[in-house]
């Protein structure tokens, strides 16, 4: 792990070097977030989303674990329990409208890191398994994202439970006992809340798990880094700490100033009125949509209102969503081309900003009513999404002439040749 | 862009404290201050929240407790005794040397004035918040009258003071007021 050139752990004091033959647990930490992990001196701010990422992950898990000291996962009395949170638990409605919060900060970290392992090529060897983990993690956040949504019991989050489950009624034959299996009942009722608590509740410790990996496999080849070029020596690396410690310390605090600004002045921005209305089996709100870190896939998802060949409208929607992201998996093995960095692949560059500006037209339309000309432009961008991964990128890999690349790292920043010391 | 500190930066300007050192001390106690400020609500949460403390206080009707009986009743979750003293047992109280009890206190200190029959106390032993014998029919009321705890052998006397065994201090009286010659509120 990590290059030959890092910094050994060396314990000063005597009760270190008894804990270092004992749990080597500080040597751990020096080696992976420390002084001992070299990281290549050119990172830009696009490589400071993954450590934010991870700060919102342990933001929910500790305002979450508070809350379920407060709530109370039975379809009577969910309701009430919430507002119990927000009107008597002492800072209640502070760690609530954390919690709720923070699941977008966390996705908006997400979104960033990955359009950064996008834009840069961090997916391409010998990085696909680090870009896999990260595949997962993300599917991980949006299950335990959707089944958190259930938990206040208000319209938005059973309509949402019903239509999700719904999801699956479109798998031929099996899929109407498979949605009852997922509900334990024909309707979202007291069983499903009680298993989404549930595993909202282990969901989260199991992301801890796929993360921990996730950085293991980072740690190995050691970070990309905007240029694409693979560390060649010492002078093209920094210690991870102070250098990029200092460094993700100061957008973290940046982001918790954003964070801090939402969660006090605007703190209901970006969640739905209908929230605050107890669940109506009987009656469904007018305006249904997900939560927006969901509405491009939901886009995808009504983008199919047309049967094709045998296949009905609604099992395509679906196939549609969830190969949108499955063919993330693919990705390593969909672009080809040698160049990591989007930055040396001129037509590469282009088509990524159209990607870019195709998932916002995509997380617009899902947002948007089910209506035109909504429809129509969702079809569209959908179909332009999966164009990009699966005919674009693979084309670009053959037919792109990259631009030259510098020949270090050390050299695209300071403009001279790397000159190895020795 | 990572910059590598070379020898003309870390050269200090003035008595050895570089300006890298200040903000570095600067920031870290900024972040520092900030997760205490986060910690304490995070565990204030677990405080009694609005709803309990909106329990705080009762009031009981206390006109059908005869001389010489008593009632229990629930406050803040917890068992309270209201009792009507006889006369034996007022007597008997005010016998007492005070400066010999563990916890020394008179009756009068422990009722209202002008009510002193009327004995209200937590039903929560102070040894270790059994619930003592005593206030119901036909329960053993101890050596001296009053209550006995039959988890460590508390004995309480008739103004539930402490007599004999672990106990500490008597059993706690609540704060109560009469509304009325038969309403008492407590809390």
């Amino acid at each position: 792990m990590s290059f030959p050139w890092a910094k050994q752990y060396t314990p000063t004091t005597e009760f270190g070097q008894w804990m270092d033959k004992q749990l080597p647990l500080p040597r751990f930490v020096y080696n992976s977030v420390g002084a001992g992990y070299p990281a290549p001196r050119n990172l830009n701010y696009m490589w400071n989303f993954g450590s934010m990422a991870g700060l919102f992950l342990v933001v929910q898990i500790v305002t979450g674990i508070i809350l379920a000291m407060h709530y109370a996962a039975n379809a009577t009395i969910a309701f009430d329990s919430v507002e119990h949170i927000m009107r008597d638990v002492n800072s209640g409605w502070m760690i609530r409208y954390a919690h709720a919060n923070g699941a977008s900060f966390f996705f908006i970290a997400i979104y960033l890191h990955i359009g950064r392992g996008l834009f840069y090529g961090s997916y391409k060897a010998p990085r696909e398994m680090l870009w896999l983990l990260g595949v997962v993690i993300y599917l991980l956040a949006m299950a335990t994202a959707f089944m958190g949504y259930v938990l206040p019991w208000g319209q938005m989050s059973f309509w949402g439970a019903k239509v999700i489950t719904g999801l699956f009624e479109a798998i031929p034959f099996i899929g109407k006992p498979i949605q009852e299996l997922l509900l334990g009942g024909f309707a979202p009722d007291n069983a499903a809340l009680n298993r989404f608590f549930s595993l909202h509740y282990l969901l989260p410790f199991v992301i801890v798990g796929v993360v921990i990996m996730h950085i293991w496999a980072l740690h190995i080849p050691g970070s990309n880094n905007p240029t694409g070029v693979d560390v060649k020596g010492p002078q093209d690396t920094v210690p991870f700490h102070p250098y990029y410690t200092a460094k993700d310390g100061w957008t973290i605090g940046l982001a918790l100033i954003f964070f801090t600004i939402l969660m006090f002045f605007l703190p209901n921005a970006l969640g739905h009125a209908d929230n605050y209305i107890p669940a109506n089996p009987l009656s469904t709100p007018a305006h249904i949509v997900p939560e927006w870190y969901f509405w491009p896939w939901y886009a995808i998802l009504r983008a199919f209102t047309f049967d094709f060949l045998f296949i009905p409208a609604k099992l395509l929607g679906v196939l549609a969503m969830f190969s949108a992201i499955l063919v993330w998996f693919f990705l390593p093995w969909l672009d080809k081309s040698p160049v990591r960095s989007g930055s040396f692949r001129p037509k590469f560059k282009i088509f990524f900003v159209i990607l870019v500006i195709d998932v916002l037209i995509l997380g617009y339309c899902g947002g948007a009513p089910a209506e035109e000309p909504f429809v129509m432009i969702s079809q569209l961008a959908a179909a332009y999404y999966f164009a990009h991964f699966l005919i674009i990128l693979p084309l670009l890999s053959r037919l792109e002439k990259p631009e030259p690349l510098p020949t270090s790292i050390t050299e695209s920043v300071t403009g001279k040749p790397l000159t190895t010391a020795s | 862009m990572a910059t590598v500190e070379t020898a003309e930066t870390a050269v200090a300007e003035d008595g050895g404290v570089r300006r890298r050192d200040f903000i570095n001390i600067a920031a870290v106690s900024f972040a520092g201050a900030g997760a205490v400020a986060t910690v304490f609500p995070l565990v204030n949460q677990m405080n009694p929240s609005a709803d309990v403390l909106a329990l705080a206080s009762i009031e009981v009707d206390i006109s059908a407790i005869e001389t010489g009986q008593s009632i229990k009743t629930s406050w803040r979750k917890q068992p309270i005794f209201i009792r009507n003293l006889t006369a034996e047992e007022i007597a008997e109280a005010n016998a007492v040397n005070v400066s010999e009890l563990r916890d020394p206190q008179t009756l009068a200190e422990r009722t209202t004035a002008g009510k002193e029959n009327w004995l209200i106390t937590l039903g929560v032993c102070t040894h270790l918040g059994c619930v003592p014998l005593g206030a119901a029919q036909g329960e053993i009321k101890g050596e001296f009258g009053g209550y006995f705890c039959p988890c460590h052998g508390s004995h309480y006397d008739t103004a539930a003071r402490i007599r004999k065994g672990p106990a500490p201090t008597n059993l706690e009286v609540p704060l109560h007021e009469f509304l009325s010659d038969t309403v008492v509120k407590i809390g």
